[in-house]
């Protein structure tokens, strides 16, 4: 039973995860909101523009004809010292690839939620996750949901990972499986909130008193500017932006367990475990996934199997210690993985290995691609692709080094 | 133990609006719930489905409902040409609107089907007779108790307002008295 009273600082509501998006972004005050409309996300541009035409968010609402537009109004009120937000899906997410290149290079603390969508060819609106997935490299943090609540949450921790190591942040979570999707959410109390996340002061703001040059053509080189200060050359500049996201962890656990003190709801580690305890099959997987993980490995649980679920809630930066430390004990991992790397493999599966590599861990691991455009995934299925990982084990066939698919063919 | 509903209706006729309405209900019970449409690009009068899980401990499943307990169906054209009991569990309910009896539909299924004539109700007291879904819910909870009428009051006033509010509640009532009435043998 939900106890109602453990809410006595927040307000239980039924919401989808779109609603729960907006009212995220509400309560860090955003200031300056750009997005343009595309399925499934557009319930998050409806919300944001019913708050501020309420007057319920004092925030401007910045109408734009595209979402490489919607990136470059963020990015410039940024600039200029705002908090700002933006929300986009599948082709809105790709036509604003250059512009998450631009906002990551220019170490502003914009915060986007993704509402996971396949990308065309052909047309198709349901749910993936190869669009946040193919933009792993702009410099970007990842987060991904399970559940309505952790995107609220989400969405808040956020702003603050974002202003305190100068990374924009992407919050993503699953078309439909969880924006279209009603469940309870407790709402924190704005004052709370407040006291969580204060109001943004940026280091540094464009301002036209004080004028300034941004993201000026950066030679290869380090060079000494005109006021004679040795300035860095592109390839530092970079450097730094790497540093910064592995940096990042740190923050992003701090940022989780403050919000856990405030709030009840603790976010300290990077990953989600299931009954890993005493688990030597572990299942993997990211987003909305790892919940009906959960339920999966119930069932092979009360199989005699002993399994347990590792739901990545960090994509970007890969948490690989936690996730070495967590596979330490296991003998079979399986990986499920709403995208593909063409010509390769998942990219969990890949992070994985790669996290593996070297290590005292000699799991074996298959690789599943499940639930592409949609395609549902149920818990069974899941439990099914396990068994079958199991057997071949025993049986010696060996690692194949590609993925299997769960469809048709 | 999770209950797992299943609403047949087109697209427009308030399948949404049931399934958000039962959720909150259960919500208001102590219940935890998970509501969502078909996924995907509906239009205006096609068929589709909602659907609603409602348990004691928190709801993990994501993927959508194959097995249902309950089906409510609120258009019954879609008995034509769609098996709106599929999978319905054998020990399940179905609530059909129709003036027919159940014996009538030839529905193949070993659960318990009811009928209600939610369409008059809804003509009756709204006007409209495809404001169907609240009086589909009063037929649903008659049988089977699923939900308090206290907290389907609560959640149907904060769907609706004013005179919708009312005329809503007004047909779930209707309708539950009308199940009610008949007995066991609904």
């Amino acid at each position: 039973m939900i106890d109602k009273k453990s809410g006595s600082n927040s307000d239980i509501q039924i919401l989808d995860g779109n609603r729960a998006a907006a009212i995220g972004a509400k309560l860090s005050r955003v200031q300056v909101i750009a997005a343009y409309p595309i399925t499934p996300q557009t319930p998050v541009t409806e919300a944001l523009s019913e708050f501020v035409e309420r007057g319920e968010l004092d925030a401007q609402y910045i109408a734009v004809e595209s979402e490489h537009s919607a990136l470059a109004v963020c990015t410039s009120a940024s600039i200029a010292g705002a908090r700002a937000f933006t929300a986009t899906s599948s082709h809105g997410l790709a036509y604003m690839h250059e512009m998450l290149h631009w906002a990551a290079g220019t170490r502003l603390p914009l915060v986007l939620a993704c509402v996971n969508r396949a990308i065309g060819a052909p047309w198709n609106v349901l749910n993936d996750q190869q669009d946040s997935i193919s933009q792993r490299d702009t410099g970007w943090i990842q987060i991904y949901a399970r559940n309505n609540q952790e995107i609220l949450d989400s969405v808040i921790q956020a702003y603050k990972i974002a202003e305190t190591v100068y990374v924009p942040v992407m919050i993503c979570y699953d078309g439909y499986i969880l924006s279209h999707t009603e469940m309870p959410v407790a709402i924190p109390l704005q004052q709370d909130v407040d006291r969580f996340l204060p109001q943004y002061r940026p280091h540094t703001i464009l301002d036209s008193s004080n004028p300034k040059n941004y993201n000026l053509v950066t030679l290869a080189n380090p060079r000494i500017n005109a006021e004679g200060v040795l300035c860095h050359g592109y390839m530092e500049l970079r450097y730094l932006l790497q540093e910064a996201l592995q940096n990042s962890r740190e923050t992003i656990r701090k940022v989780g367990q403050e919000f856990g003190e405030l709030f009840g709801r603790s976010y300290t580690d990077l990953l989600w475990k299931e009954k890993m305890e005493d688990a030597d099959i572990v299942i993997v997987a990211m987003g909305s996934l790892a919940m009906e993980a959960i339920v999966a490995s119930k069932m092979l649980r009360e199989e005699g199997y002993k399994t347990g679920v590792l739901g990545l809630r960090l994509f970007r930066p890969f948490p690989k210690a936690d996730v070495l430390k967590a596979l330490s004990k296991s003998r079979l991992v399986v990986i499920f993985d709403k995208n593909i790397s063409y010509g390769s493999e998942g990219a969990v599966c890949s992070e994985i290995k790669a996290a593996l590599y070297g290590s005292q861990v000699n799991a074996a691991i298959r690789n599943f691609i499940v639930g592409l455009g949609g395609r549902d995934v149920t818990a069974r299925e899941m439990a099914d692709a396990v068994k079958k990982s199991i057997a071949s084990l025993t049986e010696g066939v060996p690692n194949k080094g590609y993925p299997e698919w769960i469809c048709h063919i | 133990m999770m209950k797992e509903i299943r609403v047949h209706a087109r697209a427009g006729q308030g399948a949404i609006t049931t399934a958000t309405i039962l959720a909150n209900a259960a919500f208001e019970d102590g219940k935890y719930a998970l509501s969502f449409p078909t996924f995907g690009a509906a239009r205006m009068g096609a068929p589709m489905n909602a659907f609603v899980r409602i348990g004691n401990t928190p709801i993990r499943v994501r993927s959508q409902i194959y097995k249902p307990d309950y089906v409510l169906v609120q258009d019954p054209t879609l008995m034509k040409g769609y098996d709106v009991v599929a999978g319905l569990k054998p020990d399940g309910l179905a609530v059909i609107n129709t003036g027919k009896k159940p014996s009538e539909l030839g529905l193949k299924t070993e659960a318990r089907v009811v009928t209600i004539n939610a369409a008059r109700i809804a003509k009756q007291i709204m006007g409209r007779a495809d404001r169907v879904n609240t009086a589909l819910i009063g037929a649903f909870i008659a049988i089977t108790g699923e939900l308090s009428l206290e907290s389907l009051e609560r959640a149907i006033k904060s769907r609706f307002s004013g005179k919708a509010a009312e005329s809503n509640w007004k047909a779930l009532i209707e309708a539950y008295n009308e199940v009610k009435n008949r007995g066991n043998g609904a």
